[in-house]
């Protein structure tokens, strides 16, 4: 036999080669990083504040000065959509955490333990599975309070079921792996089991997950922001900026317009990416 | 298939067998005793760089009324083999050439309507996992009156029949297990439903791909008592694909060792046990393991079986073998013919008393 | 090494709403046995004969209902944390999956570490030792760096033999250990054990329901049925010459290597292994043993111990009951 030098290439690399072969990958991570580029780089881009008021005349329509118009107090509609990514990735940042955080520690807990724990996990899952998720959202806004970040965490307490049941399953199946029964038979203690024994096995599908999520984290939360929730004026939020434009969406509808455009620009660009990672990621499409 | 002339065996295989043994096959005849006869049937897979020969100018003879056991290790192609007499392979990236001759007719020309008539009716195939093969949500009786209706539609005798296969392939309380969902059997049991399903409809050939992989040796002994009574009763043929030495030795007539794509001996079961000829067949043999370890260490075959992309001729098994000699890796050994039917692909084999069949 | 005594482990249906008694499927049935300091002792049975449960109890995968344990000394029951500690290291295990064996996100080198870091020894000296094990199981370092799904299945389950050493345990449990591969790395997996065995003077627990192999490697033979302990002695003995019927049948339904044996008188065993959930009060084998009697199926058989180091529990056993006296009062 040929001796083959094994370098340390790992299944990684792998994948990494067929993402980038991958169409839907590539597109969505260019929609992406264009995304996370004008946040960064928001005030270079925007001639105004997003919050500047008589930055121009009232419901000004798009012009060479402001191409997406201006709203009912004059302030650029241009700024406000590009200031806007910034909360919108926040949103997804924020959420996507939450929900991981609580959705992977659950699921692995509930999958490797199983008995009661389970039990009561699972029964919770299954009643947040039974509620409409906007309207409990609704109802821990109330609670929490109105304003963004509470909205975001009463999404995150809705959604990261969807989280927990796949991970659950997951770590059950893996649980009886070869591998991990030796390890136990070595004595690793069970975080140790689920942390470095089982949770490397699921990052895939995690990262698929996750980028799954993201799209529908910043849609919920731009719903509750259309139902005067989230963020308040003036902050640049999309859901804001659309529920203020349906006030005017017959005398000016760029005001919701370019959000809107916006807005689904983002959640397409996730949902191309994560239905990339999936392609890739996923074992049953994958051949060795 | 004739852009490989050079192999040696691209001649007519007409007269590979033409040295038949002088056993009760030949009296009936050769001609009309051959069931299945493939011919330099070579299979290649497409892969990312060329293609991957998994099957290389295959020649093997299957006689009505035989079981005939081809064994190789894993990645040797004997499945490969077994299921592209079926047409049971991915049509896509697969390129078969070679002829498979079923009663005198060539399979591979036969188009997706005409090798349905084959399936099941003339040629019936069992695999290694039987729960795959039954539908869940049906009683197992169901599913073989099914099978019998599809060539006789009275509802009543193929109750009857159901009951009395179920009997034939030793099925305990037959008339109850019919009632079965395929969950509530064991593997077993699976397995013999699986065997009576294929006889209902009394095939002339049955593919069995590792039936007894999955099961205990006591349901495998059982198994193997069952299908050599089929072989006994119905006269039915039986192409048994194993790893296992174990089951030929118990039932094979005779047997084909595949190795790396190619079949590299056939012979009578007792003449190859007694009397091997390749280094891959001598060394198979003496790794199982028998009788103690106070009799020593088991011999071993070094290094792994080679991928083959190329068509370089050579012996496949020569990077392995312990007598291989530079010759071993230039040239493509010929089939020789020992006589009695034992056919073997060694240089070293060729001996004096040997009569070179062709090349 | 290793000692069972009346090793008992029973799993609970999850019972009906309604059904008030739940029974216990009794996997393992008050199984004794002892396993002496360097030797092979083979474990064979039917699938559900509770082979790989017992294993499990004694790595400490799962608890024993009842019964007691004792490994090198130290009764698994009564444990203190240190005492497990000791085993965790004495006591290793090879499973029969290669695939699954390694972690597949893991480099060979950090499974074979794992181990050892996990018993404190330090870093460097865990490398070096990954480097020797590796030596010992006859592949090459450089391998150290690939991943489980760069590797054969035979290279892979010299690597799980590789990590099982690295600890230098005393005990070595294989579950199947070679039933996943081929005829010709069998072969190469039984010599390195063999080899191994040998030189590092270990102690192996073999189980599988290969009859050839373990008659191969085996020194002492364990049959099991249906979570009873049926037969237990020299390997040989219990090949050519089994006192219990099943053993018998086992024995005869083992695959032959040489067709020349086809017409040899054997005793085929019919049926399935019954049930462990409907287990009547007599002899667990009494539906498919041709000797069955009634007292055989009101009374459990008691051990009967034939001298040469044999244990049969059997009220008919097959071979003559002459060496030992006073055995046929137990059987009858």
């Amino acid at each position: 036999m040929k001796k083959k030098s094994y370098r340390r290439y790992s299944a990684r690399s792998e994948s990494l080669r067929m993402c980038l072969h991958n169409v839907d990958f590539m597109v969505g991570l260019i929609m992406i990083i264009s995304v996370i580029l004008i946040a960064v780089f928001a005030p270079q881009i925007a001639h105004y504040s997003y919050s500047k008021q008589g930055a121009g005349p009232r419901l000004t329509a798009p012009c060479a000065e402001y191409p997406f118009g201006t709203d009912e107090l004059g302030r650029d509609v241009f700024s406000k959509t590009i200031y806007g990514t910034r909360i919108a990735l926040w949103v997804a940042a924020l959420g996507a955490s939450i929900q991981l955080i609580l959705g992977v520690t659950i699921g692995l807990v509930c999958g490797y333990y199983g008995k009661w724990v389970d039990h009561v996990f699972s029964f919770i899952t299954d009643l947040t599975w039974c509620i409409p998720g906007t309207i409990l959202a609704l109802a821990v806004v109330t609670i929490l309070g109105k304003g963004l970040t509470n909205v975001v965490i009463a999404i995150s307490i809705v959604s990261w079921a969807s989280f927990a049941r796949p991970i659950r399953a997951k770590t059950m199946s893996l649980r009886n792996m070869a591998f991990v029964e030796t390890g136990k038979a070595y004595g690793e203690n069970g975080f140790s089991l689920m942390f470095r024994y089982i949770l490397p096995n699921i990052i895939p599908s995690i990262i698929v997950m996750t980028s799954m999520t993201l799209p529908e984290t910043i849609l919920s939360t731009t719903t509750l922001s259309f139902l005067g929730l989230g963020s308040k004026s003036p902050s640049p939020d999309w859901g804001l900026a659309l529920s203020k434009g349906m006030e005017y969406i017959t005398r000016a509808p760029w005001l919701s317009i370019f959000p809107g455009i916006a807005l689904v620009y983002t959640t397409i660009g996730f949902n191309l990416l994560g239905e990339g990672l999936r392609d890739v990621l996923d074992p049953q499409m994958r051949s060795r | 298939m004739q852009e490989l002339k050079s192999k040696p065996e691209s001649k007519p295989a007409a007269s590979e067998y033409a040295t038949e043994p002088e056993g009760e096959a030949s009296a009936a005849g050769t001609k009309n005793d051959e069931l299945l006869k493939l011919e330099n049937l070579s299979i290649n897979y497409k892969v990312h760089d060329g293609y991957l020969s998994a099957v290389n100018h295959v020649n093997m003879t299957i006689r009505k009324g035989e079981i005939f056991a081809v064994v190789g290790e894993s990645g040797c192609g004997k499945s490969t083999v077994a299921h592209s007499i079926l047409r049971l392979l991915p049509d896509k990236d697969t390129k078969i050439t070679g002829k498979i001759l079923f009663k005198g007719q060539d399979l591979s020309t036969f188009n997706e309507k005409q090798i349905e008539k084959v399936r099941g009716r003339q040629i019936g195939m069992i695999f290694q996992n039987p729960l795959d093969s039954l539908n869940p949500v049906y009683r197992v009786g169901t599913q073989v009156e099914e099978a019998i209706l599809l060539d006789n539609p009275d509802k009543a005798a193929a109750k009857k029949k159901t009951v009395s296969l179920f009997r034939d392939v030793r099925l305990p309380d037959a008339e109850l297990r019919a009632e079965s969902y395929p969950h509530e059997l064991s593997g077993g049991m699976r397995q013999r439903v699986m065997i009576a399903m294929m006889l209902s409809r009394t095939p002339e050939l049955l593919i069995a791909d590792e039936p007894t992989t999955a099961l205990d040796v006591t349901i495998e002994a059982q198994i193997l008592d069952i299908l050599k009574r089929l072989k006994n009763t119905y006269g039915t043929s039986i192409m048994l694909i194993t790893h296992n030495f174990g089951l030929v030795a118990e039932i094979a007539d005779r047997i084909g060792v595949m190795y790396a794509g190619e079949m590299v001996e056939t012979g009578d079961v007792f003449e190859i046990f007694r009397n091997p000829r390749h280094p891959y067949t001598k060394l198979l043999m003496q790794a199982l393991p028998r009788r103690s370890k106070k009799e020593g260490r088991l011999k071993t075959i070094d290094g792994m079986v080679p991928r083959i992309t190329d068509d370089k001729p050579c012996c496949r098994f020569a990077n392995r073998c312990p007598s291989a000699s530079e010759r071993c890796f230039k040239e493509s050994p010929a089939a020789v013919d020992f006589g009695n039917g034992h056919i073997c692909r060694c240089f070293e084999a060729e001996g004096a008393e040997s009569v070179k069949v062709n090349g | 090494m290793l000692e069972l005594r009346g090793l008992c482990k029973y799993f609970h249906t999850p019972g009906g709403m309604f059904s008030s008694d739940r029974k216990p499927i009794r996997a393992v049935d008050g199984v004794s046995f002892k396993v002496h300091r360097g030797e092979i002792v083979g474990l064979v049975g039917e699938s559900g004969s509770g082979k790989t449960t017992l294993a499990r109890v004694v790595l400490g995968l799962t608890e024993m209902t009842a019964g007691d344990v004792i490994i090198d000394g130290i009764d698994l029951g009564k444990a203190t944390r240190q005492d497990m500690k000791k085993l965790h290291s004495e006591v290793a295990v090879v499973f029969q999956d290669p695939a699954s064996n390694l972690n597949p996100r893991q480099t060979v080198e950090s499974s074979i570490m794992r181990p050892m870091i996990l018993h404190k020894v330090p870093k460097e000296e865990a490398r070096k030792r990954a480097g020797e094990v590796m030596d010992m199981v006859k592949m090459d370092r450089q391998y150290l760096e690939s991943y489980p799904h760069q590797l054969s299945g035979g290279q892979l389950q010299r690597i799980s033999i590789a990590r099982a050493l690295a600890l230098q345990p005393k005990l070595m449990i294989l579950d199947e250990p070679t039933s996943a591969l081929d005829v010709s790395v069998q072969a190469q997996i039984l010599n390195l054990l063999l080899d191994l065995q040998d030189s590092l003077h270990l102690t192996y627990l073999v189980i599988t329901h290969d009859l050839n192999v373990i008659r191969y490697i085996s020194d002492r033979i364990a049959v099991m049925y249906l979570g009873k302990l049926v037969e237990f002695g020299p390997a040989e003995e219990i090949a050519v010459n089994p006192a219990h019927p099943y053993t018998k049948s086992l024995m005869d339904s083992a695959p032959i290597l040489d067709p020349e044996l086809r017409g040899r008188e054997k005793k085929l065993l019919t049926g399935d292994p019954g049930s462990l959930v409907k287990i009547g009060k007599g002899c667990r084998f009494c539906d498919r043993c041709d000797f069955c009697e009634d007292h055989c199926r009101k009374e459990e058989p008691k051990e009967t111990d034939f001298g040469d180091g044999r244990i049969v529990f059997c009220h008919h056993p097959l071979i003559d009951v002459s060496a030992p006296a006073g055995t046929k009062d137990v059987a009858v």
